[in-house]
């Protein structure tokens, strides 16, 4: 605990600070993450990675935060749990970083949340699902759209049972990020007396997906709730179109990580189309807030050169939000003091170009915004078309709302 | 003589390493050094476990990460169960590891080397799916731990691990270092450089290679267990990744196998490079350094950096494959 | 839920996918089987080629076996290359060549795996053909077309690889190589040169596999990590050198899993195809077919 002066050291100064001397001869502000550069999650580690330069880019060119520039640190975490305790010792001890940013993804973020609470630090979460759901740490925000832990099964099973689906099959990768989902999918569906007739974990690296579809198929369900990884995303939906998943499925999809991608999506093409999955953000006219479009617009340019997801949908708004929070709590409070800014972050709602966040106590959004979407007429080897609105149809949240399922899966797939 | 004074300047050696870990726990307050040696530290006493089979029989565990997942997990079973204190973590994962390495070892070491290191594989693919399965430690998704409160002499658990970690490395050197001039040593060396005549000149190569297997694999398992309270979190995929086989392997190589001050200094070259290159470059050029550094030292510096410093050791370094 | 039909569905699919894995691992059988190299850069191998046939599949639109094929003289040359580097490193200085072989395999792997990402980045990536995507339908039952494919095109490389070893007099020469060197040295031949030529083939063969994988599923950078385990796995299990072996081993393997994952819980497919080699290694240590 008492570590944290150092903190303080450096929240007076800023104090001091930002009265009257030059800004030009005060030290930058820095921020400091570990990131997956390398590994299983480094498609999306880069991504977000570049929503965050992005801001640091937009709120330089304004003149930095209390008139200071702002500087990321930034290291590889290569994926793994075991590299983030002694990077974010080294960011806190060594660097004296003034804020922490959480690396994308569970994994690599649950080993340092522990470490955080015990020195009293603040730190912006970045997708990872319900990491501090047992820790308790009061200074914790996730920038993620997921919302209260049951809610993403929830919203899907509302549309499931709205199109008339009664029983339900889940698949699910064995690992982290899946498991948890299809925990929350069980007891939502144990609650509202939906029978789960088929219930599978599949390994990683699996290689053929065509034997546990036939199994499943031969479950006869009519919702079918898949929580799967990158690679088994693209798997399953290619085994799905071969084998087929019989006509009674109403809704396919939910939890599928990998459909938000460019290089998945338009490799997958049109079996894509049909398939319910949930997103972050999609170019639908309801997603446009202020400063969205202008967002694309640099991201869509530097993405290129930095070799990251040319469409970027997924993360990168969300790191650019992350910075917009900070933004608006250290201009509100004036200070760096993170239980200032902590308790600014807990009490406000904050305009971002992802549109309003407001977290409740647990440091997760207060409601849900994770979409369910519909993939719609989408034609194979096509980037471009997925910036194009229409493609993929939100159903859900209600006020964000595009289009209505078409049911059964089917029919949606022609 | 000469053997008996090269003993008391051993463990005056440890003990004024030790002294030196306790009393930098008890003095420096900034935390990193402590994250980063806990990180160099355990790859000291992998390498060195590693090789105590690897180095000195010519048996290349491949498995590494299934001992070292082994030892995570008997300490996470164990603490979740009954909280049990650190100490009887380490113990219980030693003894685990050290009953996994006899297994393994009577069913694959009749075989020829490679037979064994493939074995090692397939093993450590065996056991994370039985941990993946295995609900009660958080199977695949994980599990997070609370640590419980730190023990005097030591103001944080970070500092308590990094020492407990040191008695770990030196606790396999020592025993590297005494197998290495013991008659074990000699029989394992003896079979290396020819199994067949060893046998025949009456060496218990199955009996030795037994033995050496399970302290190897004790050693692997006991340096895994503190990390489970060292990341306050496990999950199978990261400890049972791969990068702990190849690392042990690298780091052993690099060194050179043939003394037990080998897989130390190769340890401390890669594993202190990996902690830098962690901090400075922080990309996939990361993995290429491991890359080119391994091609670099297997094929010019045959027998590790000892073999560089001292060259008689190349005399007695010899192998079969 | 136990159904005689899924069952007869789970084996055939199961056959296939194990063709599959017999034609990523038949090089290996080579290399490692016969030649005693401890090759574990051989599955990077095999993805550095299934980059190469999606690069001539995304540039050039070609289909992907023929740009399998189309690597395969690239390759070749690049086995023979490796071979001597090899060689030159280990074999020729004699002793502990197995250790420092595989950390110098696993350096190499290393290697390949960042040029793909510097290359390619970490995206997945994967290819298009006709027959991607749709299936061929008996009755009820449909079996995907690219599987077929991928069964077709192994069993026949498979086939050709065990004909040319037991029929032609440079195939013979590599198992006369991998049998007794010193004799083959005596008749006058170059033992380097057939097996610099053995791997050579060994490496050629992965253009064809490496147009499998990525027909079969998308491939990423690190993918080779995931495929040390099951290519060595095959190859130790038919027994080392034994191409008629590989394709056996590999089929029981890919039956096993795909029956695991039908039938009972999938999540437990990896340990059983694992403790099946295992089990084979404490029963008939040789492997299979072994010599």
């Amino acid at each position: 605990m008492k570590r944290r002066t150092f903190l303080g050291g450096a929240m007076a100064v800023a104090v001091v600070g930002q009265g009257s001397r030059a800004l030009a001869q005060q030290p930058p502000i820095k921020i400091g993450m570990s990131m997956p550069q390398t590994g299983g999650l480094a498609g999306g580690g880069k991504a977000s990675l570049l929503g965050i330069e992005i801001w640091r880019d937009d709120i330089n060119a304004k003149g930095g935060l209390l008139g200071r520039k702002v500087e990321l640190v930034v290291y590889d975490d290569k994926s793994s749990a075991s590299e983030t305790p002694a990077i974010y010792a080294k960011l806190v001890d060594v660097d004296k970083v003034d804020l922490l940013f959480a690396p994308y993804a569970t994994v690599p973020t649950a080993p340092i949340m522990p470490f955080v609470k015990q020195r009293g630090l603040l730190l912006m979460g970045n997708f990872s699902f319900q990491v501090n759901s047992k820790v308790g740490h009061d200074m914790w925000f996730n920038n993620a759209p997921w919302g209260p832990a049951d809610s993403w099964a929830a919203s899907f099973l509302d549309l499931a049972q709205k199109a008339g689906g009664k029983n339900m099959a889940l698949l699910t990768a064995d690992q982290e990020f899946a498991q948890n989902l299809a925990l929350t999918a069980r007891d939502v569906a144990k609650q509202r007396n939906i029978p789960v007739v088929f219930d599978q974990s599949y390994p990683p690296n699996t290689v053929e997906f065509a034997s546990i579809i036939r199994a499943l198929k031969a479950a006869k369900p009519d919702i079918v709730y898949v929580a799967s990884y990158p690679p088994d995303s693209a798997g399953i939906l290619r085994a799905v179109n071969e084998i087929g998943i019989g006509d009674d499925v109403k809704i396919f999809g939910g939890g599928m990580v990998g459909l938000q991608f460019a290089a998945v999506m338009s490799n997958l093409g049109s079996l894509l189309n049909g398939v319910v999955n949930y997103n972050t953000w999609l170019p639908e006219p309801s997603m446009y807030f202020d400063g969205t479009k202008e967002f694309f617009e640099k991201y869509t340019k530097r993405a290129i050169e930095a070799k990251v997801d040319p469409l970027g949908y997924y993360l990168a708004p969300f790191g650019y939000a992350m910075g917009q929070m900070i933004e608006a709590a250290v201009g509100a409070t004036k200070s760096l003091d993170q239980k200032g800014i902590a308790k600014y972050l807990r009490e406000n709602e904050h305009k971002t170009i992802v549109g309003p966040i407001a977290f409740s106590a647990d440091g997760e959004r207060k409601e849900t915004a994770t979409l369910q979407a519909q993939f719609r007429g989408v034609k194979d080897k096509d980037i471009e078309q997925f910036r194009s609105s229409g493609k993929q149809v939100i159903l859900f949240p209600d006020k964000l709302k595009t289009g209505n399922l078409i049911v059964p899966f089917e029919a949606a797939r022609k | 003589m000469n053997k008996h004074r090269h003993s008391i300047a051993f463990w005056a050696g440890v003990a004024i390493f030790l002294v030196a870990v306790l009393s930098m726990t008890q003095i420096v307050r900034n935390e990193y050094p402590f994250f980063a040696g806990y990180v160099i530290l355990q790859f000291i006493a992998l390498a060195v476990a590693w090789s105590i089979l690897g180095g000195y029989a010519g048996y290349v565990n491949f498995g590494t990460n299934a001992f070292f997942g082994v030892g995570v997990y008997t300490a996470v079973g164990l603490f979740k169960a009954t909280g049990a204190p650190l100490v009887v973590q380490i113990a219980a994962a030693a003894v685990i590891g050290m009953l996994l390495g006899f297994a393994v070892g009577l069913l694959t070491l009749r075989m020829r080397g490679i037979f064994f290191s493939i074995a090692t594989i397939a093993l450590a693919i065996i056991i994370e799916t039985f941990v993946m399965n295995w609900r009660f430690v958080g199977g695949a998704a994980g599990i997070q731990l609370q640590r419980p409160p730190v023990m005097a002499p030591f103001d944080s658990y970070v500092k308590m691990l990094f020492f407990v970690q040191a008695l770990l490395a030196v606790t396999a050197v020592a025993i590297a270092r005494y197998i290495q001039n013991s008659r074990i040593g000699r029989g394992l060396q003896a079979l290396r450089d020819d199994e067949l005549a060893a046998e025949c000149t009456g060496v218990p190569t199955l009996k030795l290679k037994l033995v050496a297997c399970m302290i190897s694999g004790a050693l692997i398992s006991a340096a895994g267990a503190p990390a489970a309270m060292y990341l306050q979190y496990a999950d199978p995929s990261s400890a049972f990744n791969l990068s702990y086989s190849v690392s042990a392997l690298a780091m052993a190589l690099i060194g050179g196998t043939a003394h037990w001050i080998g897989p130390v200094l190769g340890a401390i070259l890669l594993g202190s490079t990996q902690q830098l290159l962690a901090v400075t470059i922080s990309s996939e050029v990361n993995v290429l350094v491991l890359g080119i550094m391994l091609v670099l030292f297997v094929v010019g510096a045959p027998k590790g950096i000892i073999g560089l410093l001292r060259p008689r050791y190349r005399l007695r370094a010899g192998g079969k494959p | 839920m136990f159904s005689m039909d899924l069952l007869l569905g789970a084996v055939v699919l199961g056959v296939l996918l194990g063709c599959f894995y017999a034609a990523v691992s038949v090089g290996l059988s080579v290399s490692f089987g016969l030649l005693d190299v401890p090759h574990v850069a051989h599955p990077a191998f095999l993805v550095l080629a299934s980059y190469g046939v999606y690069q001539l599949n995304e540039s050039y639109d070609i289909d992907p076996l023929l740009a399998g094929l189309a690597i395969t003289p690239l390759f070749f040359l690049f086995g023979l290359l490796a071979y001597r580097v090899y060689y030159e490193t280990f074999e020729r200085r004699g002793s502990d060549a197995g250790v420092r072989g595989i950390a110098f395999f696993f350096g190499i792997a290393f290697i390949i795996e960042v040029l793909i990402i510097l290359q390619f980045g970490v995206d997945q990536r994967s290819v298009s053909a006709t027959y991607i995507g749709k299936s061929w339908r008996f009755g009820e039952f449909r079996i995907p077309i690219r599987q077929l494919v991928a069964f077709a095109v192994a069993l026949a490389l498979t086939v050709l690889l065990a004909v040319y070893l037991s029929k032609t007099f440079m195939g013979r020469a590599i198992r006369a190589v991998a049998q007794d060197e010193e004799a083959l040295r005596l008749m006058g031949a170059n033992p380097v040169r057939i097996k610099q030529f053995a791997f050579g083939i060994a490496t050629a063969v992965l253009g064809i596999a490496g147009a499998l994988l990525i027909i079969v599923a998308p491939v990423e950078p690190t993918l080779d990590r995931a495929y040390i385990g099951r290519t060595f796995c095959v190859v130790v299990m038919a027994g080392l050198g034994s191409i008629s072996g590989t394709l056996i081993a590999a089929i029981i393997l890919g039956v096993a899993e795909s029956i695991v994952l039908t039938m009972f819980g999938a999540s437990w497919a990896p340990a059983i195809s694992f403790a099946m080699l295992l089990g084979v290694l404490a029963v008939r240590p040789q492997g299979l077919l072994g010599r």
